[in-house]
């Protein structure tokens, strides 16, 4: 890693700081509720923008991984755990602790939450393999559609079945609650350390991806985004290393939705839909696409507008105006020298036409 | 299951099919001339059906109908003229960004003006229990229009891409642009006609389905996905293909509601979808080199 590196970590960080510092001076630290939020969103966009800007590959599915995350945990700490597990396995389950009840008299069971987390994460892993080793094989409007078509097939699952609550989703998640650690959840006072969490969890997996861009497999992408035909014939296994990029993007985004479900104590079914994904791949868009800094300020900037409500009844129209207008004026994000150098060359020749 | 089911089932089966087959085709024009996957063509139907149902109220059906698929023609000449000529550089990755892009525009614009209220035409003929008996099974004359519809939409086009000069200038432009170009062909007014084209197809369609299916601002997802379903599924490109898709996947889609909920109709279709993107990327009737059509731009 570079030195640089450390020095615009640290400068994220002290920003994240300072954002609390400030919030909480001037007592309006509801606010970190949504950039908490925003964080678990960027999750999914930075995990995006490794698999669409450096490995070249779009998905019009990511929606649905997050979904999953979030659906999956739902199920293992709510009511709907007795839907899939008859009850006399529970209260077998129970006694070797591999399920829990939170209250001796309310018969809630929970899957343990040291469970949970790596149930998620093996589960996703399955999922992203069994769905990536096809579809990735596809390219342009193939693949996009193929992972549109994956993420619309989850959508209809999670809306239509009712271990999932149908069209109500899931609500009353319990916090995610390890002994001996603060609750992962919405009590307002955990606030402070929920936003930290959320914040400790976007840098580790920034310093993973910032680290897989300078290595090997970095290099092996960026050789794939280029020309996948040339990259196989210097010998890189394309499919493997955009195989390994697919399932790490959609590791990010159902450890996103994961702790988002357990925030917002629910998960709904929209969390799922084409709308979100659509979401996700315009702000990688606008942040530049081959460019985490970028996408990482844009999906927290734009998700915060959005969840403040800043977008009021237009909210679907801006993502789509913004898809448009930067793919037609900056198709290499807005973060780019050139558009800088745009800007000044026409502020610098307004003083002209006015001379005239 | 009885017979009268079964017919019951393939007629609505290839009602909504045909429908998927006119965006599917809507789907291939744009495509051969461009090469470009229009993800806003199931906007075209919605466009059509609403514009149809506003201007019913003050005029006769048959001059809604002729409006609202003018009307959104021209909306489709102004997309392809603002949006995707200016582009000089058309990746397929953009160009798929820009269409999802223009498709929730227009999407939003409708929310916004005609609100989300379920809306949809009158019955051409007669009313909603108006019905006819064939082999025991009941439908609505409505299916009639949707089926005589299409096939008119068919075998127009059939006619305009083998007869006319303009028709077969598209199909030079779709096999070899530079040939084209070097005879003497206008693409730019190509491309421009392929926009037009396509969007007054889907918004004839869009009008004759409005009474079965009805019309919602965001009714054109579903239909261009089927549609594309349809398209992938007859090979991309290729007209008998998409309509052999259309009604296979209205088929399936129907049948399939009997076998399991409702709720999962869609699923199926796109399950349908994976398997032919991923086993037989060319199209259930490719011979050959499949391949080549993945690698397309």
């Amino acid at each position: 890693m570079k030195k640089t590196r450390y020095i615009s970590l640290a400068l994220f960080a002290a920003g994240i700081v300072a954002c609390q510092l400030i919030f909480t001076a001037l007592g309006t630290d509801y606010l970190l509720i949504q950039l908490t939020m925003s964080a678990y969103y960027a999750l999914v966009v930075i995990g995006l923008s490794l698999l669409m800007g450096y490995a070249g590959q779009i998905s019009l599915g990511h929606a649905a991984f997050f979904a999953l995350g979030g659906y999956l945990t739902a199920v293992f700490s709510t009511n709907q755990l007795q839907e899939v597990v008859s009850h006399e396995m529970l209260t077998r389950l129970s006694r070797i602790g591999i399920v829990y009840s939170s209250d001796a008299h309310d018969a809630l069971y929970r899957l343990h939450p040291a469970l949970s987390l790596p149930t998620v994460i093996i589960v996703t892993i399955i999922i992203a393999i069994i769905i990536g080793i096809p579809i990735l094989r596809l390219k342009g409007h193939y693949l996009s559609m193929a992972t549109l078509g994956f993420g619309i097939i989850l959508y209809r699952i999670f809306l239509g079945t009712k271990v999932f609550g149908e069209a109500d989703g899931i609500s009353n998640v319990a916090p995610f609650d390890i002994p001996g650690f603060f609750p992962i959840g919405g009590e307002s006072s955990f606030r402070v350390p929920n936003y930290y969490f959320a914040w400790f969890l976007v840098i580790i997996a920034l310093v993973l991806l910032l680290n897989i861009i300078d290595s090997r497999v970095g290099r092996a992408l960026r050789a794939i985004h280029d020309s996948e035909e040339a990259a196989s014939a210097m010998g890189v296994d394309t499919g493997r290393y955009k195989l390994i990029v697919f399932i790490i993007s959609a590791l990010l985004a159902a450890i996103g939705g994961f702790f988002m479900t357990h925030y917002n104590a629910g998960i709904g079914p929209s969390e799922a839909g084409i709308m979100k994904s659509v979401r996700y791949v315009s702000i990688v868009a606008v942040g530049g696409m081959a460019n985490l800094w970028g996408c990482l300020i844009m999906g927290v900037v734009l998700n915060y507008l959005s969840l403040r409500g800043y977008f009021g009844s237009y909210d679907d129209a801006v993502f789509g105006a913004l898809l448009i207008a930067i793919m037609v004026f900056a198709p290499n994000g807005i973060f780019k020298k050139e558009i800088f150098d745009k800007i000044r060359h026409f502020v610098s020749r307004i003083p002209c036409r006015f001379s005239k | 299951m009885s017979f009268e089911n079964v017919i019951q089932y393939f007629i609505a089966g290839i009602t909504t099919g045909s429908i998927y087959a006119i965006v599917a085709i809507g789907f291939n024009i744009i495509y051969n001339t461009t090469g470009i996957i229009n993800f806003a063509q199931g906007e075209f139907l919605m466009l059509g059906g609403m514009i149809s149902i506003t201007l019913v109220q003050f005029v006769p059906l048959p001059f809604a109908i002729c409006a609202a698929v003018l009307i959104t023609a021209g909306a489709g000449y102004l997309l392809e003229r603002t949006f995707i000529r200016g582009i000089k550089n058309p990746t397929p990755l953009r160009m798929i960004i820009i269409t999802i892009g223009l498709s929730i525009l227009i999407r939003e614009a409708a929310l916004h003006i005609w609100d989300e209220k379920v809306r949809s035409l009158p019955y051409f003929t007669g009313n909603e229990i108006t019905s006819i008996a064939i082999f025991g099974a009941h439908f609505s004359p409505q299916v009639l229009w949707v089926l005589g519809t299409s096939a008119l939409i068919v075998v127009f086009l059939n006619f305009f891409f083998s007869y006319t000069t303009t028709g077969k200038s598209m199909r030079a432009c779709a096999s070899n642009r530079i040939a084209a170009a070097l005879c003497g062909i206008d693409i730019t007014k190509m491309v421009s006609l392929s926009f037009v084209l396509s969007a007054a197809i889907g918004a004839l369609a869009g009008c004759v389905i409005s009474p079965i299916t009805q019309t919602q601002y965001d009714c054109g997802t579903s239909l261009a996905i089927k549609g594309f379903t349809a398209a992938i599924f007859g090979g991309m490109g290729s007209s008998t293909g998409a309509i052999a898709g259309g009604l296979i996947i209205g088929i399936i889609e129907a049948a399939s509601i009997s076998i399991i909920p409702l709720a999962y109709k869609d699923a199926i279709t796109l399950t349908v979808l994976l398997g032919i993107l991923i086993f037989r990327p060319g199209g259930l009737f490719a011979n050959g080199d499949a391949s080549s059509k993945v690698d397309r731009p």
